[in-house]
């Protein structure tokens, strides 16, 4: 700590102490900048691609549309016999029911393991972590075959439900993390007062662990909206498709010579993830920092 | 904390006269109740939609289970035609593997310099990390994969982008030479999420170290070397084994770039793609479900051949 304070008011800056001259400075923001607008101009492409008129998509490179033109928008909208809205509404009720049933369960599973002393403790810990090594593809079949005997197919069940029962580990993980962190002399004090474990995890535990929730909420949501594969196996009825297997859909099938009204409904399809990414950066930022997420 | 609440259970116990099995259990459920019951939802869960999945899958795998007769015990007929006469499997895990060989290191070298650059005290780092970011979030989606199929078509935008410098580009998803390389570009694209986790290991290096070493005069190349590289293995090796079981789980943009077939010529038939085709296309559900365990015994086999080599070149400080 010292070191630092001495460091950084006697010493040049950093940027000086490893002797940088101020042109290798300026190659580097040169060199990201340059990498920035190679990353990005394939999304921009797109965007402005939606909004041109059809016949200048794929003459042009430029990001400038030379006039805007929202029509791609609305042939794109009921370019399939179902139309998009009805795919956006599934996609939200899915993703609003994956974020409510991951934050309670994963919650409550992170609190035990967290904070509760019971026996087998460290024995299902382990477990669940070994959950999170184990490729989907093991469980997929069986699970397949419980569902169609349920009767859940072309329903949203099997894709919601699993999240009420904390199918999502890597949550419960980041929790235990979160819930580790918060000092135990509050829920101790808690139960000298008479508290049980279920108050203190409602008064205590979750109201301090809001930012801990909102990047699993975020997470989830983000994923389950992008979610392909669950979907294309437990969804073939093109009432109940997803967003992502509209696009899919509309790729795949013989109107896909319309380009504009694809990259319209492209870009529609990513604007939610886009949002959390403008207003809540930082959060998925530390999320990914501290626990080392996939994606 | 627990010795309280025991002795607080005892004492209530003895008060009441309760007989001596009946307080027994009372201070066992107090003891551990409460957790099992925070942990029921995970429980049913654990035993309903993995323990018991994993177990039946592992039944299935010895059966030529369809979906509609019930399954009949093949022995290790599955496993033996995988080994010896399946000659789409042999091409699923060559795809798969060059795929992962290819994208894995390519995908950290690039996040591994991006970090380095932002971490030298640039302005504007913030802004730099979100829009390098942004990939690594939308990536996985269809409309990405969408887009990559449209760039990489024929008459897609970097034939287009080529076509300004007079070079005439191939269809490169349709020509079973390059289609790989799309994929390998598209997965390199989403380099985001390892660069943050490098910049924060970045992070943890002592700017002490630096100091020291170019006071005796170490040169930057040295530096990064003798300094930079050792104390980040740890980090390079979880990205490393991250991305590589990503990289084996990898379906969306393969499905959606060869329309669901892993064409042309199988060159993009991920392992998970033709899991899918025999499972959901052809309904061989026994079938798929060895190539499942075959997948996780890969995956297996890999992540503990990591953590073997690991202790050659990872550098712990404990």
């Amino acid at each position: 700590m010292t070191d630092a304070t001495i460091s950084t008011v006697t010493a040049p800056p950093p940027a000086t102490i490893s002797g940088r001259s101020p042109l290798s400075s300026t190659l580097i923001h040169a060199a990201l900048i340059a990498a920035s607008i190679a990353m990005l101009y394939p999304l921009l492409w797109m965007v402005s691609a939606s909004v041109r008129p059809e016949d200048e998509i794929f003459s042009s490179t430029s990001l400038w549309p030379s006039s805007v033109d929202f029509a791609s928008y609305v042939r794109g909208w009921f370019g399939l016999d179902v139309s998009f809205g009805r795919f956006t509404w599934n996609s939200l009720v899915i993703a609003v029911l994956t974020v409510i049933g991951n934050v309670i369960a994963c919650s409550l599973a992170a609190y035990a393991f967290a904070r509760l002393r019971f026996a087998g403790r460290n024995f299902w810990f382990a477990i669940m972590l070994g959950t999170m090594m184990i490729p989907y593809h093991v469980t997929l079949i069986p699970q397949y075959v419980l569902f169609l005997d349920l009767g859940w197919v072309n329903t949203i069940l099997p894709l919601v439900v699993p999240k009420f029962l904390a199918s999502d580990a890597f949550f419960i993980f980041l929790m235990v993390q979160f819930f580790r962190g918060i000092p135990r002399e509050l829920d101790e004090a808690a139960m000298m007062d008479g508290c049980g474990a279920w108050r203190i995890y409602w008064k205590i535990m979750l109201p301090l662990s809001l930012p801990v929730l909102a990047t699993a909420a975020i997470f989830s949501f983000i994923w389950t909206w992008d979610d392909f594969f669950g979907p294309l196996i437990y969804l073939n009825d093109m009432n109940t498709y997803t967003i992502q297997l509209g696009l899919r859909t509309f790729v795949d099938s013989s109107s896909t010579s319309d380009w504009g009204g694809l990259f319209a409904m492209s870009t529609l399809s990513l604007v939610p993830v886009f949002f959390f990414f403008l207003f809540f950066q930082r959060l998925l930022i530390e999320g990914i920092a501290t626990t080392g997420m996939k994606r | 904390m627990a010795a309280v609440q025991d002795s607080a259970v005892a004492v209530g116990a003895g008060a009441k006269a309760r007989p001596a099995a009946q307080g027994r259990l009372a201070a066992i459920w107090t003891k551990h109740g409460a957790g099992y019951m925070f942990l029921l939802p995970w429980l049913v869960g654990f035993f309903a939609l993995t323990l018991g999945p994993a177990v039946a899958s592992f039944y299935l795998s010895f059966t030529n289970f369809d979906l509609i007769r019930s399954a009949e015990w093949v022995g290790t007929a599955n496993y033996v035609r995988i080994a010896t006469a399946d000659p789409k499997f042999a091409a699923s895990l060559k795809v798969t593997i060059v795929y992962v060989v290819l994208s894995v290191p390519f995908k950290l070298a690039f996040a591994l310099l991006v970090a380095i650059l932002l971490n030298r005290g640039i302005k504007g780092l913030t802004f730099y990390r979100a829009i390098f970011y942004l990939p690594s979030l939308l990536g996985g989606s269809v409309a990405i994969a969408v887009l990559w199929r449209q760039l990489f078509a024929g008459d897609g935008l970097v034939n287009s982008l080529l076509a300004q410098f007079g070079i005439e580009g191939p269809s490169w998803i349709s020509h079973p030479d390059y289609s790989i390389w799309t994929l390998v570009v598209l997965s390199v694209w989403q380099f985001g999420s390892p660069m943050i986790i490098f910049l924060a290991g970045l992070r943890q290096i002592p700017t002490d170290m630096y100091e020291a070493a170019s006071l005796d005069g170490a040169s930057k190349f040295r530096q990064f070397y003798k300094i930079t590289l050792p104390l980040l293995t740890p980090v390079i090796f979880f990205n490393a084994v991250v991305q590589t079981i990503e990289a084996f789980k990898a379906f969306t943009p393969a499905f959606i770039i060869s329309g669901g077939t892993g064409g042309p010529i199988n060159s993009t038939l991920f392992y998970t793609l033709y899991l899918y085709q025999e499972a959901f296309g052809n309904f061989r559900m026994g079938y798929a479900s060895a190539l499942a365990w075959i997948l996780v015994l890969i995956i297996g086999l890999f992540t503990a051949f990591s953590f073997l080599t690991s202790r050659y070149w990872v550098h712990y400080d404990d």
